[in-house]
């Protein structure tokens, strides 16, 4: 359900400034296009057109604490839409990666899990996603076995693992280390990518 | 032809089936596909969402591959076609040089549906058809990546493309209208948030039943997964039994142009697609 402000809001437009070297939120007029196409809003906080918002009034808690820009699929329905040409799923990608540094609770951690095991995974795996990988190491990560074996989720999961390993989707086998290994190694570390690790 | 071709990773994985079908039908279209050396991830949802550095470092290094290369590349993985995009157009622009990765430039990045719905292709593939999918009614579903957003993928009809119904006809399957055809699958929250795959796809379903569609037909192997796999899951939640089987168009071209190992790719699926085409006179 989508959230309704009840305090008076104290504008700032230090987020809005920031996000300009990316698009220009300051174009928008409301006119909701974003969110009119938004397959994904039953799932969202605020809609779209609301974050767009938030971020031009310098809400900084309200939209790196939301739920909106994890469940965001980035389907690009917004961004292709938007008359004012505003990058919006871009602003979403922009605002997690935010979230992340600033070091506050948020809302979706398998979703921020999920992403980060898979970068991890492709470091590991020597260039490349080994998906046995990241499924095992996610699935460990998020821990809480015991409550999934209740609910019958890992049975599923399980299931779902056997039907795509008989049909060869899903085999466990040594990475491919690729010879530029070391390029890639270096793109990590000039990412900074640790720095935006959930903090525990 | 000969052309480069970036799989990705998950056609060396849980699209295998998806990989093998698109090096059968090269085959027979007198298609050489190159695999890119040492290509490597171009990042997919994860980069471009948490870390803004990788999402554009990881695909420019498979474009300065492929420029040095030397030939237009071709790719397969809706995603991958799309990073790779938004990588040319970075590399192209004031953040390039930060990347530290030389560009060249002075190839073309191609999906792979697009590259095979080329004009000359479909005018070569009609008297190549031998065995026509007559009776096959089946909705396109492109997806969001290939097309979205069009300032990145250069596409001119990101909201009602038609080269996939073009194909189809050509194949001589019904291809039906429908306004589904870039409504969004979840994608990458499957692991995360399954619910919403749910919810988004059981909404597909009702959309090609509506549109009196038999079966789906992809070109991006997250679509494919979508809604394939959790079929019988959502079939339960909803109380309904659906039966939708969910082709890659080139497995589509490999059986009407009579390639042999169809039948194979085809049992990589979960939902068996072998009722249906029995159904419409199309046994094996």
């Amino acid at each position: 359900m989508p959230t309704i402000l009840t305090e008076p809001l104290e504008p700032s437009f230090s987020l809005a400034q920031r996000l300009a070297g990316l698009t220009s939120v300051s174009a928008c007029y409301q006119c909701k296009k974003c969110s009119a196409g938004c397959p994904l809003t039953f799932a969202m906080d605020f809609y779209p057109d609301q974050v767009i918002r938030l971020a031009l009034l310098g809400q900084e808690a309200q939209v790196l604490g939301c739920r909106t820009i994890w469940v965001c699929s980035s389907c690009e329905t917004c961004t292709t839409r938007c008359p004012n040409n505003i990058d919006i799923a871009g602003v979403m990608d922009w605002l997690k990666e935010a979230a992340i540094s600033s070091g506050q609770a948020l809302p979706q951690p398998d979703v921020t899990r999920f992403h980060q095991t898979f970068l991890d995974t492709v470091l590991m795996a020597g260039g490349r996603l080994s998906e046995p990988l990241l499924l095992g190491l996610y699935q460990w990560r998020c821990g809480s076995t015991l409550g999934k074996l209740k609910s019958g989720a890992l049975v599923a999961d399980l299931k779902m693992a056997w039907e795509l390993a008989r049909r060869r989707r899903l085999m466990p086998r040594l990475p491919h280390r690729l010879k530029g290994v070391e390029e890639i190694k270096a793109m990590f570390k000039k990412s900074h990518l640790s720095d935006t690790r959930e903090k525990p | 032809m000969n052309v480069s071709y970036y799989p990705g990773c998950s056609l060396e994985g849980t699209a295998i089936d998806y990989a093998a079908s698109i090096g059968g039908i090269g085959s027979l279209l007198d298609l050489t596909l190159t695999e890119l050396e040492d290509w490597n991830c171009c990042g997919a949802t994860a980069a471009h969402s948490i870390n803004h550095h990788l999402s554009l470092a990881l695909p420019a290094r498979n474009l300065a591959l492929a420029a040095a290369a030397g030939r237009d590349v071709v790719v397969p993985c809706a995603l991958c076609f799309n990073r790779l995009k938004v990588a040319e157009k970075a590399l192209q622009g004031p953040e390039g040089a930060n990347l530290g990765i030389p560009y060249p430039g002075g190839i073309k990045i191609w999906d792979l549906l697009d590259y095979l719905t080329q004009d000359a292709y479909l005018k070569d593939l009609g008297p190549k058809v031998v065995r026509p999918l007559t009776g096959l009614k089946a909705v396109g579903y492109y997806g969001c990546m290939v097309a979205r957003p069009p300032a990145v993928t250069d596409k001119k009809e990101a909201e009602n493309p038609q080269n996939l119904e073009r194909l189809l006809k050509v194949l001589g399957a019904e291809p039906l209208d429908w306004s589904f055809k870039t409504d969004c699958c979840g994608a990458g929250l499957a692991v995360a948030r399954p619910d919403i795959i749910d919810t988004l796809v059981q909404r597909l379903y009702e959309r090609a039943l509506r549109a009196g569609a038999d079966c789906f037909v992809v070109s991006c192997q997250m679509c494919q997964a979508n809604l394939d796999m959790p079929q019988k899951r959502i079939g339960k939640q909803f109380s309904k039994d659906y039966y939708l089987p969910v082709f890659y168009f080139t497995e589509l071209m490999g059986l009407a142009l009579g390639h042999p190992d169809t039948k194979k790719w085809l049992a990589g699926h979960l939902v068996d697609p072998l009722p249906l085409l029995e159904k419409i006179g199309f046994g094996f």
